[in-house]
Formats: structure tokens, sequence, C-alpha cells
């Protein structure tokens, strides 16, 4: 289990991230939602040690992220970021291999390569997994780092927007692979999401982040309703439900 | 891959025709005089040639630009500083500069240190990007290049002239023992040096997802920055500043060997380093006659190569 305590981050004497403090349920998705600037992704990025906190820890299993070691931390959780701008030409293939680094350390064994494999399949990369990246759009690339993680074979995965430049139809392709991880594999996915809709349809908690503090945080059911997305984004939001899913309709709204 | 193991072979096969033709064509007089002598220049070339080869390939891995080279720190300026600040203060025929140890020793160290403290006081990954420090770096190596041409002026002309010689890069005078020195240098650096090569690998893909693979990123890149400065330390102090040479050696690499594996790189940079080096050496000499010198050549090479390398990334960006 993952374990945030009174997390603090400073830029300048700017709070991003102020006094945070959460508990990440296993077996579930949990989606981190709120407006641009609420601190989402420097949360994420301190949760999975790409930065390090001003005040107050990060615990997995009880021991705080910084006293992990660095390869053991890689084989139980994953981080993906946004901007994954790459200087060197990889393929697909090599890409998703380097997933296995923590394991392997460079030298793949037959079971990395199964691995590999599955990762490949699982996001329906398999026909072009000799491809340079460089010759790959957008939403293949992406699914491409994702399937890198997935090859990471860990407990926790963490990513920051991965539905960015994405078009509805690979979103909606990689929120179904998330919840498939979850439910088949028993995988902890934390994710950070712009489209509340998508919060909605797919996680099992949410996370609502509002200039560098928690204002909600429960079941999806707790938060997706007008009265507290109106707290979280200041605006008023009907939500509607389609066949059991809650719709968020906030295009026409009056703040 | 097999591919890129042929084209290695070729280069090895190239690298050893460029060293047997610099070794036995033309030697007039006596080959017992000659040929250790041409070899001792060949060794001098294969330790420089690496030595850059590896420094620039991994610097250029964790700055994420292919157009910087360790020189950018000021590496080559502090190298101008010590040898100035010698001749200026101790002079020409001083113990600093007739012993060759103690030149080379002062040269080293202080290049390392110099690289060390900055890295040292300025390092810190998370508060400053690397583009800070390289910007430091450029200026305080423009500062010590002003220095240095403030004291030249000053110098005694005749003095300045044995100053010059020593601020070019050169192959012709070079003694077995710093050679030797150079080598264990060298050999102790790529001990390290290998064991870290799979991690720059991964970090290749970028400080986070080389961190979210379990690498200790912010160590290494301080341990690489050293490293390299080391190398360049040694090459420089051993031969003199190169300034282009590695930018070359490491593109040209990146465009004819298609892989993201350093091992691979390093070892077809050093190999093109090698037969740019001794074939560049064999024109000087048999060609030139002796007209020019080796990195005349090379920065003259390396000036246009540059230039095509940046209207290429600006066409690219745009």
């Amino acid at each position: 289990m993952i374990e945030i305590k009174g997390l603090t981050k400073r830029f300048g004497n700017k709070p991003v991230v102020e006094d945070v403090s959460i508990k990440i349920q296993s077996g579930a998705i949990t989606s981190f939602i709120g407006p641009n600037g609420a601190g989402k992704s420097t949360l994420l990025s301190m949760v999975s040690r790409l930065l390090d906190a001003d005040t107050g820890e990060v615990l997995l299993d009880k021991n705080n992220v910084k006293q992990w070691k660095s390869d053991e931390f890689a084989k139980r959780v994953s981080i993906l970021k946004q901007a994954n701008f790459l200087n060197v030409r990889l393929t697909i293939r090599e890409l998703v291999s380097f997933g296995r680094y923590p394991y392997s350390k460079g030298r793949l064994t037959a079971e990395d390569e199964q691995f590999v494999d599955q990762a490949i399949e699982y996001m329906n990369l398999k026909d072009m997994e000799d491809k340079f990246l460089d010759e790959l759009s957008g939403g293949q690339k992406q699914r491409a780092f994702i399937a890198m993680v997935i090859a990471q074979d860990t407990e926790f995965i963490l990513l920051d927007e991965p539905l960015n430049n994405l078009d509805m139809k690979h979103s909606v392709q990689i929120m179904k692979i998330l919840r498939k991880l979850v439910d088949d594999l028993g995988k902890t996915v934390v994710i950070v999401l712009h489209d509340i809709n998508f919060a909605s349809v797919y996680s099992d908690y949410i996370v609502a982040l509002k200039n560098g503090k928690v204002v909600k945080d429960g079941t999806t059911n707790e938060i997706i309703n007008s009265d507290a997305l109106r707290e979280i984004y200041d605006m008023n939001i009907p939500v509607q439900e389609q066949n059991g899913c809650r719709i968020c309709v906030y295009f026409n709204s009056h703040s | 891959m097999r591919k890129n193991s042929t084209k290695l072979i070729i280069l090895a096969i190239v690298a050893v025709i460029c060293i047997l033709l610099y070794g036995f064509y033309d030697i007039k007089g006596g080959f017992d005089y000659a040929f250790p002598r041409r070899m001792m220049r060949v060794g001098a070339m294969i330790i420089t040639g690496f030595a850059i080869a590896y420094s620039t390939v991994v610097f250029q891995t964790i700055t994420h630009n292919r157009i910087l080279t360790p020189s950018v720190m000021g590496l080559d300026s502090m190298f101008e500083v010590v040898q100035t600040l010698i001749f200026f203060f101790a002079g020409s025929i001083s113990i600093w500069v007739v012993n060759q140890y103690l030149n080379f020793a002062a040269s080293i160290v202080a290049m390392v240190l110099f690289a060390i403290i900055l890295y040292r006081l300025l390092f810190r990954a998370d508060k400053y990007p690397i583009y800070l420090l390289l910007l430091i770096g450029m200026i305080i190596g423009t500062f010590l290049g002003s220095l240095v041409s403030f004291l030249q002026v000053l110098i005694d002309p005749v003095e300045y002239l044995s100053l010059q010689s020593r601020l070019f890069a050169s192959f012709t005078n070079i003694k077995v023992e710093l050679l030797y020195i150079s080598l264990a240098i060298l050999l102790l650096a790529f001990a390290y040096g290998y064991r870290i090569l799979g991690q720059l690998d991964v970090m290749s893909l970028g400080r986070e997802n080389a961190i979210n693979l379990g690498i200790n990123y912010d160590r290494i890149v301080l341990n690489v920055l050293i490293l390299s400065s080391v190398l360049i330390a040694t090459s420089t102090a051993l031969v003199g500043p190169i300034t282009f040479f590695g930018l070359i050696i490491a593109n040209l690499s990146y465009q004819f060997l298609v892989t993201y594996k350093h091992s691979v790189h390093i070892l077809g940079a050093g190999l093109m380093s090698v037969i740019a080096l001794v074939g560049g050496q064999f024109i000087v000499e048999h060609i030139f006659e002796m007209n020019t010198t080796l990195s005349v050549i090379i920065n003259f090479v390396g000036g246009i190569y540059f230039i095509y390398l940046l209207l290429k990334e600006s066409r690219a960006a745009g």
C-alpha cells in the first residue's frame, strides 16, 4: 500500500502541494483530478520519487520511498510522465524491453522476453513492434510507452495524463486496458486525468486537488455530483446518468 | 545488430590499415629508430581517441544534446590557464615546464579540480537543470579565456612562442613516460566506465524514465561528469586541446551505427578517432610535409561539420 503523509512541495515561496495526506487503495484505479496548476503532477512525481518533497513522506509498505533501493522500488512502482521526447532512435520492441531493466539489467532472459511479448500484445502493437518510435503517431508512441510500463510488471502503475494528445478511440482503448490491468491482474493504477468523464467512468476512487490541497477524496460516486464538483472547479456542472455511467455536462455551464 | 558488428569490424580493419601505413610508410634511416617513435605517437593517438570518444558520447547522453562536448565546460580554457600561468610566473625554463611529469600532473590536477569544484558547487539536479551548469561552465570558460589572452599580451614574446606551441594539439613530441601514465588513467577510468554503460543506455530515455527504471540518475550524472573531465584532462595534458574532435566522431558514430547501445557507439567512435587521428597525422607528415598541424586540420573540418550539424538541427526544429 502507498500512504502519503503531510506532503509539501514549494517552488520558490509558492507551495505547489501543501500538506497532502491520502492513502492509495490497492487493487483499484485512483484518479487525481482538479484544475490546472492544482499540483496533481507534482504530487505524482513525489510519490514516484522523481521529485523530492520539502516536508512529509511517502510510504510504500510502511517504508519511506527515499529509503527504498532504487532498483527494488522500480520492481514495485512504475511511473510514466507526459512528455517523452527521445534523443535516441529506438524500435517499439527495444523501448518495451527497457521495461525489464530493473530485473535483467539489460540482459534479457527468456522470461523477460515473454513479459515484453505480452506487453506488446496487450497494447496491440505486435504488427509494428520493429518500427522506430519516430515513425509513429502520437497515439502509437504513447501506447508504446505504456507497454514499457506494463512490461515492468509493477504492482503500482502511476500515469501522468496518459490520454494527452490521444483521440477518443485510443483514449477509451487505454482506459479499458488500465481497467483490465486492475480487474484481471490485480494491479493498482494511479492516474492524473484532465477529463472528469474518464475519471467518472473508469475510476474507483477520486482525489480532487485545488491549489495544492486535497479538497475532496472518496469513491467516484462521492465526488461526481454537482455539489462536490462546484467546490473543486468553481463551476456549475450538471451530472447525468447514462447507461449506469455518470456523465458531467460542463460544456455550456455558467460559473 | 549483426550489421553493426560488421561495420565495427570494417572500422577496426581500416584503423589497423591506417596504423600499419603510418608505421611502415617511407621509413628512411634506421628502422629501429623511427618505428618505435612512430608507434609511440600511434599509442598516444589511440589513448586520446578513446578518451575523447568515451567522454563525448557519455557527456552527450547526460546532457541529452548532440552538439555539446565536455570542452564547453571550460576544461580546455583551464588547460590554457595553467600553462599560461606557469609561463607567466615561472618561465619557460623553470622546472614546471622542463619536467614533463610536473607539467602533466599540474594540468590534470587543475582541470579535474576545476571540474569537481564546479559540479559540487552547482550540481543539485532537483534545483538547477543541467543547462544552468553548462551555461555557467561556458561563462567561466570565456572568462578564463580572456584571462589567458590578458596574460599572454604581457608575456615576453619569446616565451609566448614557446607557450603557443604547447597550446596547439600535437602528436609529434610525446614523452613515452607520459604515455604510460595516461594509459593507466584511461584503463582505470574505463574499468568504472564500462560498468555503467548499461545504465547509460537507460539514461538516454530521459531522467524520468531512467529513474522509473531504477537508475540512480543524479549520482550517475555527477560521476559521469567527473569521469569525462578526467579523460578530457588526460588527453588534453598529453597532446593539447582538440576542440571539435569529439563532436565529429560522436555524431559520425550516431549516423553510421544505428543502435542505442553505448558500448557500440563508444567502440565505433573510438575506432573512428584512431582512423581520423592516425590517418590525419599520416597526411600531415607525408603530404603536407609538416607544414601544418593535425589540430588545424581537425578544427577546420570539425568547424565545417559543426555548422552542418547546426543547420540540420535548426531545419529539424523548424
